[in-house]
This record gives C-alpha cells, sequence and structure tokens, in this order.
C-alpha cells in the first residue's frame, strides 16, 4: 500500500514540474499581459510622459468608437472578411477537390500551391509591390493591357484609394489558400470512399455527389477554415504595415493597424489596450458563434 | 473518379481530364510567376527589373550577375540578420519542443489533481490571440528593460498552448500497454517519457517543430516591436527596412532569395510534416 501511496505521490510531483515551465511561461506572457490590457484600457497613461496613470472608466473606449480612423479600420476589417472568407474558402476547397486523386502528378501541384504558405509575409507583401508597380512596365498593369487587348489603362495599385484594398486582398488569398487547402485535403480523405461508390450505383451525378456527399462531410472542416479565416482577417497588419501604411484615404486602415500606430507614433499604451481588448472581444464573439454553430450541427446529426 | 471510367464513353473522361490539366496548370502558372519573378529579378541590374515588368524578359534572366547578392552582403550585415533569425527561431523550436513536450505528456497521461483545471487554463488561452496581447506584452517588458535583445524575442513563444494541445492530443491516443511494462520495471514519470514516449512520438515532435519554425520565420509584428537596430532584428523586420531605404529593386530581390533560401530547403526536406502539421491543426481544434 504505502508504496503506490508513494508512487502516486511521486507522479503528482512529477506532473507538477511538468508544468511549471509552460503554466509560467502562459502566465507570463499571455495571462499577464491580457490583464495588463484590461487595466490599462481603464486608464490614461503614454509612454513617454511623466503623468501618473489615471484611472478614466470607459473613456478610452467611448473615444476609440468616435475615432474615424478607427472605425474605418473596423469596417476594412469587415469588407475584407466578407470578400476573403468565401472566396478562399472556396477557391481552397476547389483545389482540394481538384488534387484529391490518386495521380501521380498531385503531389507536385499540392507542393506548388503550399510554396506561398512558407514565405514569409513581409517578403510576400514586397515582391508583390513590385508586381503591382504604376505604369504600363508594371507587371500586372501590363499583364491587364496584354489580356485586354490594350485597353487597360496602367494603375498606380497602392496609391490608388479603390484599388489598393483589392490589391492587399489578392495578395494575401495568393499566399493564404495553400494553408486552408491542406486542412480541406484532410477533410477530403477523411471522407468514406464507400459514400461516393454507393450514391454512384444509385446513379448519382457529380454535383448530387457534391451536395449530398461532400458538403455535409465536409461541414465541419469548411466551418473551421472559415473561422480561421475570418480571424486572420482581422489580425491583417504585415503587408499593411509595409505597402500602404493604412492609406491612401484610410482604404486599407486596420485594427492592428490602428493599435500599433497609436502606440508607435503617439506613445498612447492606454489607447493601445483599450483597441487591443476591442479586438479580443471581436475574436471571441467569432470563435463562440462558430463554436455554437459547430455543436448544433453535431447535436442535430 | 477513376471508377466513373465504366460508366461513361472515353471521350468525355478525356476531355474532362484535359480540362482539369489546363485548369490546374494556369493556376499553376499564377502560382509559380510572382516566384519566377524574385528570384530572376535578384539577378538582374535595378534598372532592368522595372523596365522588364512589360515583357517576357520579366521571367529570362537577361544581363545576369551576382552583382545584388554582393551588393546586399555590402550595404547591410547580412550575416548578422540571417544568424538573428536562426538563432532566434531555433531557441524556440528547441525550448518549445522541451517544454510544451512534457506539460502535454503530464496532461495526457499521468493522475493528479489539478489536472483538469490546468487543461482548461490553456485551452482558454488557445482563445487569445498574439496581436490582442501585444501591447501590453511591449509596455511589460519595456518596464525591465528588455525591449532591442534576444530574450524579448524568445521567452514570449517558448510555452505555447497549442503546441501544448497538440502534444496533449497525440500522448493521450497512444496505447496503454507501451507505459505500463515501464511502470513494472518501476520507471518512474520521468524515465517512462524519456525513454519509452518520445521514441514513439517523433511525428508529433516533428509537426511541432515544423510548425513552430513556419509561425516563427516569417513573424513581423512583434520583432518591428521590441527591436530598434540590426543587432538583434530579425530577417522580414530586416528585408521591410531595407527595402524602404534603399529602394533598389534587384537588391531587394537578392535579400528576398536569401531570406526564403533556408524555410524552403527545410520545407523540401520536411515537406510531408509540413502537410502534417497543417493538417493537424485541423484535426487538433475539431473535437
Amino acid at each position: 500500500m504505502d508504496t503506490i501511496r508513494g508512487a502516486k505521490r511521486n507522479e503528482s510531483r512529477a506532473a507538477w514540474i511538468m508544468v511549471t515551465p509552460a503554466l509560467l511561461g502562459l502566465a507570463l506572457t499571455i495571462a499577464l499581459p491580457f490583464l495588463i490590457a484590461l487595466v490599462l484600457s481603464v486608464t490614461r497613461y503614454k509612454l513617454d510622459t511623466p503623468l501618473p496613470v489615471l484611472f478614466v472608466g470607459l473613456e478610452q473606449f467611448t473615444r476609440i468608437f468616435s475615432d474615424q480612423s478607427f472605425l474605418r479600420a473596423l469596417l476594412n476589417n469587415l469588407v475584407f472578411a466578407l470578400v476573403i472568407v468565401p472566396v478562399q474558402t472556396a477557391a481552397a476547397l476547389a483545389l482540394a477537390m481538384l488534387l484529391n486523386r490518386p495521380l501521380r502528378v498531385m503531389p507536385f501541384f499540392r507542393t506548388i500551391f503550399f510554396l506561398p504558405v512558407i514565405f514569409p509575409m513581409a517578403l510576400v507583401a514586397i515582391v508583390w509591390e513590385l508586381i503591382y508597380a504604376p505604369g504600363p512596365n508594371g507587371l500586372l498593369n501590363a499583364f491587364l493591357s496584354l489580356v485586354s487587348f490594350g485597353n487597360w489603362q496602367p494603375v498606380d495599385f497602392l496609391n490608388d484609394p479603390v484599388w489598393a484594398m483589392p490589391a492587399i486582398m489578392l495578395l494575401s488569398l495568393w499566399q493564404g489558400v495553400g494553408f486552408q487547402m491542406i486542412i480541406m485535403l484532410a477533410g477530403l480523405q477523411g471522407i468514406p470512399r464507400s459514400l461516393y461508390e454507393a450514391a454512384i450505383i444509385d446513379g448519382a451525378g457529380l454535383w448530387q455527389q457534391f451536395f449530398h456527399i461532400t458538403l455535409p462531410q465536409m461541414r465541419n472542416t469548411i466551418i473551421f477554415v472559415a473561422l480561421v479565416t475570418t480571424i486572420l482577417a482581422f489580425r491583417l497588419f504585415d503587408q499593411v504595415w509595409i505597402l500602404t501604411q493604412g492609406g491612401p484615404n484610410r482604404a486599407t486602415t486596420t485594427v492592428i493597424f490602428e493599435t500599433v500606430r497609436v502606440v508607435f507614433k503617439r506613445q498612447d499604451v492606454a489607447r493601445g489596450a483599450a483597441m487591443s481588448v476591442v479586438f479580443f472581444l471581436v475574436v471571441l464573439s467569432i470563435t463562440l458563434i462558430q463554436h455554437l454553430y459547430m455543436k448544433q450541427h453535431r447535436e442535430v446529426e | 473518379m477513376n471508377f466513373k471510367k465504366h460508366h461513361q464513353p472515353f471521350f468525355p473522361e478525356l476531355a474532362k481530364r484535359s480540362f482539369l490539366y489546363l485548369f490546374l496548370s494556369i493556376m499553376l502558372l499564377v502560382y509559380i510567376a510572382p516566384v519566377l519573378f524574385m528570384v530572376v529579378s535578384s539577378f538582374k541590374p535595378d534598372a532592368r527589373v522595372l523596365s522588364d515588368g512589360n515583357s517576357l524578359c520579366a521571367f529570362l534572366p537577361v544581363a545576369a550577375s551576382l552583382k545584388n547578392y554582393h551588393d546586399v552582403f555590402s550595404r547591410i550585415h547580412f550575416n548578422r540578420i540571417l544568424f538573428n533569425s536562426l538563432f532566434i527561431t531555433g531557441m524556440i523550436v528547441a525550448g518549445g519542443l522541451l517544454i510544451n513536450s512534457i506539460a502535454g505528456y503530464a496532461l495526457a497521461r499521468l493522475q493528479w489533481k489539478g489536472r483538469n483545471l490546468v487543461l482548461g487554463l490553456i485551452l482558454a488561452i488557445l482563445v487569445i490571440p498574439f496581436e490582442s496581447i501585444a501591447v501590453p506584452l511591449f509596455y511589460q517588458f519595456s518596464l525591465i528593460g528588455w525591449r532591442d535583445s534576444y530574450q524579448v524575442q524568445i521567452i514570449p513563444f517558448l510555452a505555447d498552448a497549442f503546441s501544448i494541445y497538440l502534444f496533449y492530443s497525440f500522448f493521450i491516443g497512444m496505447p496503454k500497454e507501451l507505459e505500463e511494462a515501464a511502470r513494472i520495471d518501476g520507471a518512474g514519470p520521468w524515465k517512462t517519457f524519456v525513454f519509452i514516449i518520445i521514441p514513439n512520438s517523433k511525428p508529433v515532435f516533428a509537426t511541432v517543430a515544423v510548425l513552430t519554425f513556419l509561425m516563427r520565420w516569417g513573424s513581423y509584428l512583434w520583432p518591428l516591436m521590441v527591436t530598434t537596430g540590426e543587432t538583434y532584428r530579425p530577417l522580414p523586420v530586416a528585408m521591410a527596412a531595407f527595402e524602404s531605404q534603399v529602394k533598389l529593386w534587384g537588391d531587394i530581390m537578392a535579400f528576398g532569395v536569401m531570406m526564403v533560401a533556408p524555410i524552403l530547403i527545410v520545407f523540401l526536406v520536411f515537406q510531408k510534416w509540413f502537410v502534417k502539421g497543417v493538417a493537424a491543426s485541423d484535426t487538433g481544434r475539431k473535437g
């Protein structure tokens, strides 16, 4: 009996020692800053001023929500998500379905479509800056001129209020779709082949197979991909910081861009913390909605 | 779909397959063109990079030389910056594997009070995106004077809730018999972990290593916030700074090629694990 109890105590002690480094790390670099964000967001405090920290209640939040730049940033993130999420999810599913065949060349295509995922976004942004070069010699302008038989008027994509956001979207799509494609591919490979075989015996065509087998079987994967893409859309920062600095005329500003700008350019940590809290609440609500949705469908099934 | 062959005449199958390959080839061009453009441009004189944009020369190495590569080394301390990236990423991968695997093991295989509570905490932390704590974290490290250093770029990323979760999911699926033999021989949790669990868990270690490497190598926001000069700057931040300073496209693309080369090598060698890692990011959270 004693040795068993001793072994148990030993096991318990080992377990605590094993989780302590991770718990300590998470506490100091996530939980603590998270609490600091909550505290700072109800104060007035700037990094470079010796003024004491003042409790101001929800003042930062009322200011944020009357700040035109921040509102525009929220709107931009929303528009970005509304375009990117359906397009990227559909494109990823389509590519995955095309590649989900036992042909020898498919791993090659998969590798190529996945390649941009390993590229740092900073690099992708800079390569695309060159692709978007203004004037008739810019690669994309020249290409569009070629396929429109010379009817394309060259555009300065990144400095044009209309084109800047679509330009950011396009390069993000190019970089990101391979990631979702791999997740979709894994999902597709989890669908039992017997379902398709039975459907074919019943005389189901390709579209019927897609709507009655692929889509229902892929539901949770698709919801997951849509969630991840939505959150990524709200995290949009690197390409905006490097390419447009939120411009022209706030056309490409984003929540994280505004947050970093407030902290960097105005040293306003309290405002930045309040913005971080808003950002967190947005991401949290997206996650909760997705969880409810997934749970509901699992219960229905 | 191979099995459709028996139900349909030969021709539509051939047409379908040609259409498939045509479509995939167009997509292939869309995906390859920017990469090829970058590589080819890195060997060209700066002026040609811009002027070649309107012809197929954009994708042909005309007037090629290694001058741009020499330029990068003469304009900035590229070796130092490459070392910074390798060192920071390497430390995070190595340290992260250690810290997160033992935590995942304790949560999955050991019996102890508080286990469910700790697991719940880690799952809750999984929801917090880094961007929402970047500002207070920056403030926190400014207070203790850690800005512009290696540790400020390494320590926040060692313990990682998602890695712990991946380890946890893998360990919990391992057969009990593996450990029981070791336990009967009197091995404690540590010995069991080192001699039984680790040798049987190569896939999850590889997956976590590759995912961590991928995320950290390209990270931009945090190093942008905490570094102020070349000394501790990693590649992505240095590249963006280089781009805004020199505006010489040949040099910039040469920098880009050298930045992506290490990860490209890692990718081509460990491709299987990249794909598994990404796929695991789904199955991990599905339940």
